[in-house]
């Protein structure tokens, strides 16, 4: 056999482990190198201040990989190269990120004082302070009622999927009928409900719930595709010792199955609600625009805060933008409350023994 | 709607019915899916099938509904195609910095923020784009204007305010980044340390190791981010309504103020119209829509359970 | 080919963690050296100090020296990337690339260095590494096929053929056998005799009769005391090891009175 262990073609001698290294702080040098190169074009050309980080950045990049791959090897300057590469998508990607973030805070905050989230927009005299009270209430409103509509759908859906479908036909169908409606474009979402509601109800029909129907089709494939992740996570043994207890089958699902995965649900509904909850184009069509309070989502206008913010943007005077930012900044911090309260229900459900 | 199996926890007797009743409410609840789609089927096609056959006043001198509908599918793909271009290699970037390059303590907060920003209200990405982001643009687009001008992208003349296609899908790809970053970064970080650590044994750099152990792992997954942000892109209503000025024909001039727009954008901007014949129109482009969306999902789903597919062999 | 490595007072860290503490010891050229020891106890560890594979988790370090062939590893202008080409790895369980086929994965690391290399000169490397595995006959006949669809025993020969296709100089191996049925693991301990006659081959097993079988040198860990870090306990030739051991604490472990 040793005889078949010929030392193949390719060089046998020994590649040193050594090679050139650039120093650890090659790259901070070669940073501070290219910046100062390219300062040199606004110096001259009288250029600003992006296209001078601009230049610098693609100076560091050219600069580092050139020095490794004349010091070190063509493949740890292609690694550099690409390192540099990835950190510079990153900062790119951040700044507009955290521009937005800035931007909603710094406009939305004074804009909002005690009228503002008191008073709806509908003046009844003149110096009347307006404000969103309407549009929150709008809101919750429509999002409590998509809510109600999706959740249990959604739950039982997902339950039927991994308990009693186990890949049947109708489940299969129901499995990629879900993947379908994730993929529906919320603008068609509330072309349904209007087409449904002004063909029943007609043509001037508008009403929160038609809007809340719109929703949840958004809303039902994001619930169901979470339960049914946080249900396949239950371990099947827990089943089974359910099952030798001699406990039918729906009350093990309710006593055992869903208890254990009662926090993943939950998490998996409040950023569903989250999800929908800044949805602006299906409301836009089918629970109109108005400036009164209303509360009654069988009847009559109601107005979001995304809706609120469209309409704002539309009428567009500087007061309407600032109107716009201070809800825009109320709706982030409502996204972010539920994505925060979405996270610490996980924490406090997690099963204890986990990982 | 849960009451029915939380009452009866304590009489023993009728587990049978129990179940039944159990299974049979899980059922309908399946079925209401399939119905609900069906029914989103049946109302749109019952509006929106006279759209295509309405008298040509309608088509706002497009002569036919193929006519009016082309320019926006044409808008519609071309800006969430600029959205991707931009967005895809920026997540990649992003992704592989939280899984792979960063340490922890700022991996962790990273992924946080862009989770949150996943979850931002796109009306609040438009109220952005219009209000801050497309201003700082025009110097931008005088510059590619005045520099790179010969090619039909740049011919301009440079919209003033700088409501353009350009921003349009900047502000797009701004949208979908984090959710393609949120998708790749998990399948990034999902890679087995094993196939990590045989490409790092053999001697492979850090990006060889990437490309010998992560990206064949997260191929399918990477793809399905994709698909998922540009169905997002072709879909989304309101930051292209607001961002964009629309108006115009077929062109690839991207820094201009007369672009086509997109289908959702014009269904959000027209519906106003409130004429029966422009209504059924409106619905019409939305079938269209939706049909291009079905057909992306379609096609991300076909690739990636091929893939799967030559995986698990 | 083959070198020798020298390690002394070599301390292996998990952040401030401590893992393995003052460790001497020379492992001969041309010679299948094994770690024995209770779980636990840094005979991974270690073995993954020997070509900077350690350091790879975050909070990683060593402290002291790792000579092959009077080269040390740890100096700040040494390439971890061209120690881990010179110093092959096999893991405790096999890890072919899933996306590839046999034969690229055979090639996986020659790749790296050479992008570009003729048909016939790949074809060599891979019939030589792969019968240097052990494994030429049973796969000539579906190199196209991926790595993924061998049994597991063939699994791992396809991993070992691709750590010697780049000609590594010394083979370090976790735990080879652990995931295997006895005949897979046969036929490997077969190749370990087989390989050692061109490589320095370090093996760490949890299973002292394989010690026994294809070591000629034995070197034993335990920790110090639950919670404080691993050491080398004793070093020595196999035979004696086995035989008559010079520790005692050595003596009961083999022995199976712990462990």
């Amino acid at each position: 056999m040793t005889a078949t262990l010929t030392t193949p073609p390719a060089t046998s001698s020994t590649i040193p482990l050594t090679h050139g290294r650039l120093p650890r702080w090659a790259p901070g040098l070669v940073a501070v190198v290219a910046i100062a190169a390219a300062g040199l074009f606004p110096l001259l050309l009288g250029w600003g201040v992006v296209p001078w980080v601009i230049v610098s950045v693609i100076f560091y990049i050219g600069g580092l990989t050139l020095w490794a791959a004349v010091v070190e090897t063509r493949r740890s300057a292609v690694d550099r190269m690409v390192t540099s590469l990835v950190w510079t998508a990153f900062a790119i990607a951040l700044v507009p990120l955290v521009s937005l973030l800035w931007t909603v805070i710094s406009k939305g905050l004074p804009a909002i004082n005690s009228t503002f989230l008191t008073y709806s927009a509908f003046r009844t005299s003149l110096d009347q302070p307006v404000g969103i009270y309407h549009a929150i209430m709008g809101t919750l409103v429509i999002t409590f009622c998509a809510a109600v509509i999706s959740v249990p759908i959604g739950i039982f859906a997902a339950i039927y999927l991994v308990e009693y479908g186990k890949g049947n036909r109708l489940a299969r169908g129901i499995t990629f009928l879900v993947d379908v409606m994730t993929g529906i474009p919320s603008i068609v979402a509330g072309l349904f409900a209007f087409s449904m509601f002004t063909l029943f109800f007609g043509a001037g029909y508008r009403s929160g719930i038609g809007g809340a129907v719109a929703l949840s089709l958004l809303m039902i494939p994001i619930v169901v595709r979470s339960t049914e992740e946080m249900l396949r996570l239950v371990p099947d043994d827990l089943r089974e010792a359910a099952y030798a207890l001699g406990t039918p089958k729906w009350r093990t699902i309710t006593k055992v199955v869903l208890r254990t995965s009662l926090g993943g649900i939950i998490t998996g509904v409040t950023l569903a609600t989250a999800r929908i909850i800044g949805e602006t184009a299906p409301l836009l069509l089918i629970a109109g625009l108005t400036t009164r309070t209303n509360m009654n989502p069988f009847d009559g206008f109601m107005t979001t805060l995304p809706v609120f913010i469209y309409s704002q943007f539309q009428k567009g005077t500087p007061a309407d933008f600032d109107l716009a930012w201070g809800t825009a900044l109320v709706l982030v911090v409502i996204v972010l409350l539920l994505n925060i309260a979405a996270r610490v229900i996980g924490k406090i459900f997690a099963p204890k023994t986990g990982r | 709607m849960s009451t029915t199996s939380a009452s009866s926890t304590r009489n023993t007797a009728p587990t049978q019915t129990g179940d039944r009743v159990f299974s049979g409410i899980a059922r309908t609840a399946g079925l209401a899916i399939v119905v609900a789609l069906a029914g989103v089927f049946v109302f749109l096609a019952i509006e929106g099938i006279p759209g295509f056959f309405q008298p040509e006043q309608f088509y706002k001198g497009a002569g036919s509904f193929w006519g009016y509908v082309d320019n926006l599918i044409f808008g519609t793909v071309l800006v969430a195609t600029i959205a991707l271009i931009v967005a895809v290699p920026l997540a990649f970037g992003i992704a592989l910095v939280v899984s792979h390059y960063a340490p922890k303590w700022i991996a962790g907060p990273v992924a946080y923020v862009i989770d949150l920003l996943a979850a931002v209200p796109s009306v609040v990405f438009g109220l952005w784009g219009i209000n801050l982001f497309a201003p700082k643009m025009v110097p931008l687009y005088d510059w590619l204007h005045e520099h790179l001008g010969f090619l039909p992208f740049f011919k301009g003349p440079v919209n003033p305010v700088g409501t353009t296609l350009l921003t349009t899908g900047l502000v797009l790809a701004i949208m979908v980044l984090p959710i393609i970053t949120a998708i790749s970064r998990e399948v990034f970080t999902q890679t087995p340390v094993l196939h990590e650590e045989a490409a790092l044994a053999l001697g492979a750099t850090r990006w060889e190791m990437i490309r010998l152990a992560v990206f064949p792992y997260a191929r399918s997954g990477m793809v399905s981010a994709v698909m998922l942000g540009l169905g997002r892109a072709l879909g989304e209503t309101m930051a292209v309504a607001m961002v964009l000025s629309g108006g115009g024909g077929i062109s690839f001039n991207l820094i201009t103020n007369s672009n086509p727009t997109s289908i959702a954008a014009n269904i959000a901007s027209q519906y106003k119209e409130n004429t029966p014949g422009t209504l059924h129109v409106l619905i019409a482009t939305g079938l269209v829509l939706f049909l291009i969306t079905f057909l992306v999902n379609f096609a991300a789903r076909w690739i990636v359970a091929r893939n799967e597919r030559r995986m698990s062999r | 080919m083959a070198k020798s490595i020298d390690v002394s007072e070599l301390d292996i860290y998990y952040g401030d963690f401590l893992a393995v503490q003052g460790v001497n010891m020379t492992i001969q050229a041309k010679s299948v050296t094994a770690f024995i020891g209770p779980s636990g106890c840094g005979k991974s560890t270690f073995l993954r100090s020997l070509n900077r594979m350690h350091e790879v988790i975050p909070g990683a370090r060593v402290e002291g020296k790792v000579m092959v062939d009077g080269q040390s590893l740890y100096e700040p202008n040494v390439d971890p990337v061209a120690v881990r080409r010179q110093i092959g790895m096999v893991f405790q369980r096999p890890n072919p690339f899933p996306t590839m086929s046999i034969y690229e994965n055979v090639l996986a690391g020659n790749r790296l260095n050479a992008k570009k290399m003729k048909k016939a000169e790949a074809d060599e490397i891979v019939e030589s590494s792969l019968r240097g595995a052990n494994l030429w006959t049973e796969v000539k006949d579906r190199l196209g096929r991926p790595g993924m669809g061998l049994s597991g025993g063939q699994q791992q020969r396809l991993c070992i053929a691709r750590a010697i296709a780049v000609q590594p100089e010394v083979l370090l191996m976790d735990e080879p056998c652990s995931a295997l049925d006895p005949i897979s693991t046969s036929a490997i301990e077969d190749l370990i005799h087989e390989l050692k006659t061109e490589y320095t081959i370090v093996i760490v097993t949890h299973n002292m009769q394989q010690a026994a079988r294809v070591s000629d040198e034995t070197g034993f860990f335990n920790l110090k005391a639950a919670g404080e870090p691993g050491h080398l306990v004793e070093f020595n030739s196999t035979q004696k090891m086995f035989a008559n051991p010079d520790n005692e604490s050595t003596e009961a472990y083999i022995s199976g009175r712990f462990g």
